[in-house]
């Protein structure tokens, strides 16, 4: 590791590096830690405005002939809905966690990048912002978060809708695909010494695999997007039939992006599951190899069945048959993981905290998603279910019943971790009773209403189809879902004023590294970085009556990289850019490209020396 | 860790990877360039599905000049082996060497640059442009995305040059020249692809 000898040569011509306090030291900061509060804030606002749509589309729905928002709103609204929801609020929060748990499960100070890191929350934040400024401009995108064409194309959709959906989601994607590239290097590069692939957390195991989805998957996305842009502003011809394009080459580039994205976000998930099950079992994770094996046959298979949405495009039986086997595959290494869940739970000594409640409330729901996704992926029965309220109901079990569960649950596990404060444990079952019952509220008649012939995306139905009755408890399911996230809201607000108090390992039985540091932990996380000798490493120790992890490094000062404000300027450069390819003037285009660039020009060429700490003096000053 | 801990005239046997930012780079690069081969994938997947849509445009084989493609091509490849010795330059710490072979790469960028602009001009004054047709579309996409990352190299190297003069090969731009090599191989293998199956291809019909 860094040797004594290059410490104290750097020690010899400490660089001084301005250090911000306040909203600059935010706007700044290049700390994952503090990225990951930041995922997290943006994350559930617009995980707020999705769920507000969302309520709205279930007032709409509550009765029939209802008028209470105008039919182009309505797909407004749902479109909104699910792209707000997966870009914007799932994979923001995701990527909290990540930032949150990933260096300090490891054994790291740091993430490979950390001006990256920063680069990829601000590209993330802006082009969010872009996509719901549309609100304020009139034109929202209305075609579905799928964007098919031809109806998102220029000849029927002539507005400005499409094009924030376009651009906006561009500039996401490139904070996506910089997180996924950081953490993947962070993970190969990053481990402390003693552990080896196979000594990795589970969470850990689970954005790794994540990570290389989405270095391989949001390509594909980006593609995709550049070529419904330029048949949108530059008279392009990839999907305009007339001039030779091709409606359901979009089809096939969405879903080759569009399947994996779907495990992109509930492998997280497996991973927090996996965690918090373990350590509220009291019990190592059953069948952890297998585990691993499981994730990375789901990641492998994932990336082969995205015609399973296109069934009814017509691609002919043998196409058919194949995504359809292809697609029942994965029910397997799912359920080999499903199985090892409960086998840690079993005989353990089980502490029902509310991150365990939800960790626990997610098995069931989950496999519900997965039957009804079997059950999708039989090409002839899907001709009965596509488009229908079925579908709507199963990708609902999977992504709130599975992710937005399994997110909960790592909140309420890695708050303390986070924050240095508990939320409070009554409030938290009150959040998760709330919010599992209007789950399976809203969406568990959702199944029946689609096989009674219910047809998604309809702004409202006729009276006496026997629809009534189930949209209204899907309604009052959902109010339920939004009483469980307030409740989660003043939970967080009473455990803000309570002192920072939480103890390094806050729940006693913490397995991994994250809790053998305080909490929150300092800058630089590990004062020495640790030896890690085995899977559970801090549990490990503990079971050997140790205290503290065995360092692997001596005291010494910490080199630690210096705060940026580019990666803020570059971001809005883009932002700008984004607003003139949409309204056609190239200055304000080229503008933003120049700001971004002249930012980058400014990285490469000032070089940053960084700053160290000094663990031994910062304790005497306190 | 700290960058500076190596007098000039003192770099270890691979300056690229002497420190842990260095590796850290060279992984992370090489996890880009993956991402990257998916985009070009995708681009080439459009343009296979799509060339055959040639509309009232101009037909491939009548379009494209193979001589005029095939000079650009053998450019291209010859500025990925300057690359090559200019890496091999670095590793034996020769810094004017090092510069003199950057400075082929881009001089020889920059000639495929421009023969690919006159190439683009002559092939929209002959009727094939943006809008004419799915085939031309996804043609001038593919290529053009192609030569936006041949402008971007050139760019990028020169950048490395001016900091190579100012602060010399250390173990902060060693790193920096390693990539911005590994990229240009890259672009290079992407070209030859093009070349196959956008022009021998469309030769064939
Ligand atoms: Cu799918």
């Amino acid at each position: 590791m860094a040797t004594h000898a290059a410490h104290a040569h750097a020690h010899a011509h400490t660089h001084t590096v301005k250090r911000y306090k306040g909203l600059m030291d935010w706007l700044t900061t290049v700390d994952h830690k503090k990225i990951g509060i930041l995922y997290l804030l943006a994350g559930f606002i617009f995980f707020l405005v999705g769920g507000l749509e969302a309520i709205l589309i279930r007032i709409q729905l509550m009765k029939p002939m209802n008028d209470f928002v105008a039919a182009d709103t309505f797909n407004e609204l749902l479109t909104m809905h699910g792209t707000t929801m997966i870009f914007l609020a799932a994979m923001p929060m995701l990527f909290a966690l990540m930032n949150a748990v990933i260096p300090l499960q490891i054994g790291a100070r740091d993430v490979a990048f950390p001006f990256l890191n920063a680069l990829g929350f601000w590209t993330f934040f802006f082009g969010g912002l872009l996509l719901n400024i549309s609100w304020f401009t009139g034109t929202v995108p209305d075609a579905g978060w799928t964007s098919y064409v031809p109806l998102a194309g220029p000849t029927y959709n002539g507005t400005h809708g499409v094009d924030y959906y376009v651009i906006g989601l561009q500039i996401a994607g490139i904070g996506t695909l910089l997180g996924g590239i950081n953490f993947m290097a962070t993970i190969i590069n990053m481990r402390a010494p003693g552990m080896s692939f196979m000594r990795m957390p589970m969470f850990t195991w689970a954005i790794f695999i994540t990570s290389v989805l989405i270095v391989f998957a949001f390509p594909v996305l980006t593609v995709g997007l550049v070529a419904i842009m330029f048949d949108r502003l530059f008279q392009a011809n990839f999907f305009e039939v007339g001039g030779g394009g091709n409606g359901v080459l979009w089809e096939h580039i969405f879903w080759v992006f569009g399947h994996p994205e779907v495990y992109i976000l509930i492998l997280p998930a497996f991973g927090v599951i996996s965690e918090v099950v373990a350590t509220f079992a009291r019990k190592r994770l059953f069948g952890y190899s297998s585990m691993v094996f499981a994730i990375v046959l789901i990641a492998f298979l994932g990336f082969m069945v995205w015609a399973h949405h296109m069934f009814t495009t017509g691609l002919g039986p043998v196409a058919n048959a194949l995504f359809s086997i292809a697609t029942m595959l994965i029910a397997v290494p799912t359920g080999v993981k499903i199985f090892n869940w409960l086998f840690t739970l079993w005989g353990g000594s089980i502490k029902f905290t509310t991150a365990n409640l939800f960790a626990v409330g997610f098995i069931p729901t989950f496999v519900l998603g997965g039957v009804t996704g079997v059950m999708l992926a039989s090409a002839p029965a899907d001709y009965q279910y596509h488009d229908s309220y079925f579908v709507v109901a199963h990708f609902h079990y999977v992504i709130v019943g599975g992710l937005i569960l399994g997110i909960f649950a790592g909140l309420h596990y890695w708050w303390p971790k986070m924050f240095g404060r508990m939320l409070n444990e009554g409030l938290g079952k009150l959040t998760f009773w709330t919010f599992f019952t209007g789950f399976h509220l809203t969406f568990f008649v959702q199944h029946f209403l689609g096989l009674l012939g219910m047809p998604r995306r309809v702004w409202t139905y006729l009276p006496n189809q026997g629809f009534e009755t189930m949209n209204l408890i899907s309604s009052i399911g959902a109010f339920l879902m939004g009483i469980g996230t307030i409740v989660f809201v003043v939970n967080v607000i009473i455990a803000w004023a309570k002192p920072r108090n939480a103890a390094a390992d806050a729940w006693e039985d913490g397995r991994t590294l994250e809790w053998s540091i305080p909490s929150p932990p300092p800058e630089y996380n590990f004062k020495q970085i640790p030896l890690v000798r085995g899977l559970d490493a801090w549990w490990k120790e503990k079971m050997d009556g140790k205290t503290a992890m065995t360092p692997a490094e001596p005291l010494g000062p910490i080199h630690m990289p210096s705060p940026s404000i580019l990666p803020l300027i570059m971001s809005i450069g883009l932002f700008i850019a984004g607003f003139g390819f949409m309204y056609q003037n190239h200055w304000v285009a080229a503008g933003g490209i120049l700001v971004t660039f002249v930012c980058m020009f400014l990285r490469s060429v000032y070089d940053d020396h960084g700053f160290h700490i000094d663990p031994e003096e910062e304790e005497v000053q306190a | 860790m700290s960058a500076h801990q190596h007098v000039e005239g003192h770099l270890p046997h691979e300056p690229e990877k002497a420190t842990l930012e260095g590796r850290n780079k060279v992984l992370g690069f090489w996890i880009f360039l993956g991402a990257e081969v998916v985009l070009f994938g995708t681009l080439f997947s459009a343009f296979i599905a799509l060339r055959h849509q040639v509309l009232d445009g101009p037909h491939p084989s009548h379009l494209f000049e193979l001589p005029m493609v095939f000079a650009a091509t053998m450019i291209l490849l010859t500025s990925s082996l300057m690359s090559v010795f200019a890496v091999q330059a670095m590793h034996r710490n020769k810094m004017k060497a090092l510069i003199g072979w950057l400075f082929v790469t881009i001089i020889l960028g920059l000639a495929f640059l421009g023969l690919e602009i006159y190439e683009f001009n002559t092939y929209v004054s002959e009727g094939h442009k943006m809008n004419t047709s799915a085939f031309s579309s996804s043609f001038y996409t593919l290529v053009g995305f192609h030569g936006a990352h041949v402008a971007f190299g050139v760019l990028w190297i020169s950048l490395l040059i001016a900091q190579l003069f100012k602060k010399g090969l250390t173990v902060v731009t060693a790193p920096k020249i390693y990539l911005s090599m590994i990229y240009w191989h890259f672009i290079d293998v992407v070209w030859v692809f093009i070349f196959t199956v956008v022009y021998l291809m469309g030769k064939v019909g």
